[in-house]
C-alpha cells in the first residue's frame, strides 16, 4: 500500500481492482486545512481519464506490473498467439488491443508484454520492421524527393503514407511507435 | 511613487527581487509606527494545530508561526507590532509549498480583523500594486453556496469542506482574479480566531487570494483563556486520533492571554507574494536554492 504522500506524477496504482496511471499530481493544502493529494487518473485498461483527490490518511493500493519477453508465434482468428522464451507458455493478445500494432507483427518477431496480474495490457514490439509494398501508383523515376508523398498498403492491407518514388514490390522500414514510413530498405 | 521590480528570468535573479519587496514592506511597517521584534525560532512547545506539524530540532521545535510569541508581547503591553522570519513546517513540499519559508506577521492591538484587512489592502498597494479598487470580499458561506452547493456554517464536514475547497470554491477564487478574501470561517475551522459576536457559528477569520494563490490568514485573536484552552485540548484529542504528536498545552501563552487586549493579526507567505510579483507559478523561481 502507498501512503497518499508517496503520490507522484508517472506512478502506477490500483483502483477498483485495475491498474491506472497517475498522469498529473499537485499537493494541495488550504489554509488550515489537511493536506490534499489532487490526482489526475488514467485507466490502463479501458484508457478513461478521471481525477480523484486523496486525503493524507488514505491509502492507495500498489499496482504489480511485470513485463516478461515473448516471440509471436502464430494467428488464431481474431487472437494473436506469444510464446514465453523461458517457460514456452503462451499468452494470446486479441486484435483489439494490439490495435494497428497487429500489422507490424512478423514471424518469430520479439516483443515485450506488460502484464497486471495475469492480464496483459501491453505490448512492445521493435521500434522498425521491415514490409514490402503491396499496392502503389508507380513512382516517378528519378524522383527521390522525401516529402512528397502518396497512400500505399502493405500485403496485410495496412495503408501508409510513402514517398513518390516507392514502387510495388519495395521493402520499407515502417516505424511501429506511430506506424509512420521510415525509410526505404531494398527495390523490388 | 515605487521604482518598479527588477525582472526575474533566473531563480537567482530572485534574490534581487526579494530584497526589494523586504525593504518595501519594512518601511510601510516603519511609517505606521510598527515596531519591528524577533522571537524565538526553536521553541519547546510548537503552536497546536490539527494539520501543522513541527519540525524537530534537538529537544526543541522549530517554530511553525511566530503567533505564540507575538501574542505575549500584545499582552506585555506592544501595540503594533511586525516580524519578517523564516518558519517551518514539516511534509509541505509542493508548488506553492516549502518545508521552511518567510513568513510576515503583524499584530495590532485593539483592532480587529476587518481592520487589518484594511491595512493589508494598504500593504499589497504599497509595496506592490493598486489593487484596493478590485478587492473583492466573499464570505466563506456565500462562496460555498455559490460555487460548492451547501453552507459549511452549522453543517461543518472538515473532509467535504477541505475538498470542496480545493476542487470547487479555490478553482472559482481563480477564475475571478485579482485579490479575492474569503471571510467568517465556520467556528470549527476558527483555529485561533474568536467568534464573531451574536454569531456562534461563524469566526472572525479570513484568508486572502491573489490570483487563486492565498497568501494570508487573519484573525480577531481569541483572547479568551478558557476557549483557547478547550480548543488546545480538543486539538489534541483529534492529533491523537489522526496518530499525530499531540504537543503539550502552553500554560505561559494561556497565561498570556489573559492580559491581551482584543486584537487583530495576520500572517502572509512572503514567497508567495514574492511569486506572484515574479509573474511565476512555482515557488521554485524565488526559492534558488530549493
Amino acid at each position: 500500500m502507498y501512503s497518499a504522500s508517496d503520490l507522484k506524477k508517472g506512478l502506477k496504482i490500483e483502483i477498483d481492482g485495475d491498474p491506472c496511471m497517475i498522469t498529473n499530481f499537485e499537493f494541495s493544502k488550504p489554509g488550515k486545512g489537511q493536506a490534499l493529494y489532487r490526482c489526475k487518473i488514467k485507466n490502463l485498461i479501458t484508457g478513461n481519464q478521471f481525477d480523484k483527490t486523496y486525503r493524507s490518511v488514505e491509502k492507495v493500493n500498489r499496482c504489480a506490473l511485470i513485463s516478461r519477453d515473448y516471440t509471436f508465434s502464430y494467428i488464431d482468428g481474431d487472437n494473436y498467439v506469444f510464446s514465453d522464451n523461458e517457460t514456452y507458455e503462451e499468452a494470446i493478445l486479441n486484435e483489439e488491443l494490439l490495435g494497428d500494432q497487429k500489422y507490424f507483427i512478423v514471424d518469430d518477431m520479439q516483443v515485450e508484454i506488460l502484464f497486471h496480474n495475469d492480464r496483459a495490457l501491453d505490448i512492445t514490439m521493435p521500434n522498425f520492421v521491415e514490409m514490402v509494398i503491396a499496392e502503389t501508383e508507380p513512382g516517378a523515376r528519378g524522383d527521390t524527393a522525401t516529402n512528397v508523398m502518396k497512400p500505399a498498403k502493405l500485403e496485410n492491407g495496412y495503408e501508409i503514407n510513402v514517398p513518390i518514388f516507392i514502387n510495388e514490390g519495395d521493402t520499407i522500414r515502417i516505424d511501429t511507435r506511430d506506424g509512420s514510413y521510415a525509410d526505404r530498405v531494398s527495390k523490388g | 511613487m515605487q521604482t518598479a521590480f527588477p525582472k526575474v528570468k533566473m531563480p537567482t535573479d530572485s534574490i534581487m527581487l526579494r530584497d526589494a519587496l523586504m525593504r518595501r514592506i519594512r518601511a510601510f511597517f516603519y511609517d505606521r509606527d510598527y515596531t519591528e521584534v524577533e522571537t524565538p525560532i526553536r521553541l519547546k512547545i510548537p503552536c497546536m494545530e490539527l494539520h501543522i506539524d513541527a519540525e524537530p530540532s534537538g529537544d526543541h521545535f522549530l517554530r511553525t508561526s511566530p503567533e505564540i510569541f507575538h501574542k505575549q508581547l500584545l499582552a506585555a503591553g506592544c501595540q503594533r507590532i511586525f516580524e519578517m522570519g523564516k518558519c517551518f513546517r514539516s511534509g509541505e513540499l509542493g508548488p506553492l509549498h516549502n518545508p521552511e519559508y518567510t513568513m510576515l506577521e503583524w499584530y495590532q492591538a485593539d483592532a480587529d480583523y476587518m481592520d487589518i484587512l484594511e491595512e493589508t489592502r494598504l500593504l499589497i498597494s504599497t509595496v506592490w500594486k493598486d489593487v484596493s479598487k478590485q478587492w473583492k470580499i466573499l464570505t466563506v458561506s456565500d462562496a460555498f453556496l455559490e460555487f460548492a452547493g451547501w453552507d459549511p456554517a452549522g453543517n461543518y464536514d472538515e473532509d467535504r469542506f477541505d475538498i470542496d475547497l480545493v476542487e470547487k470554491v479555490e478553482p472559482a477564487i481563480k477564475k475571478i482574479g485579482g485579490p479575492v478574501v474569503l471571510k467568517d470561517y465556520p467556528v470549527e475551522a476558527a483555529a485561533l480566531s474568536r467568534c464573531r459576536p451574536g454569531d456562534p457559528l461563524r469566526a472572525e477569520r479570513w484568508e486572502l487570494y491573489m490570483d487563486g494563490v492565498e497568501i494570508a490568514n487573519a484573525y480577531s485573536e481569541l483572547t479568551d483563556p478558557v476557549e483557547q484552552r478547550l480548543r488546545f485540548e480538543a486539538c489534541a484529542q483529534q492529533r491523537i486520533a489522526l496518530g499525530k504528536e499531540a504537543y503539550e498545552i502552553d500554560e505561559a501563552f494561556l497565561q498570556a492571554l489573559e492580559k491581551m487586549p482584543p486584537s487583530g493579526g495576520i500572517a502572509l507567505g512572503v514567497d508567495r507574494l514574492l511569486m506572484l510579483i515574479a509573474e511565476a507559478t512555482s515557488l521554485d523561481a524565488v526559492l534558488p536554492f530549493r
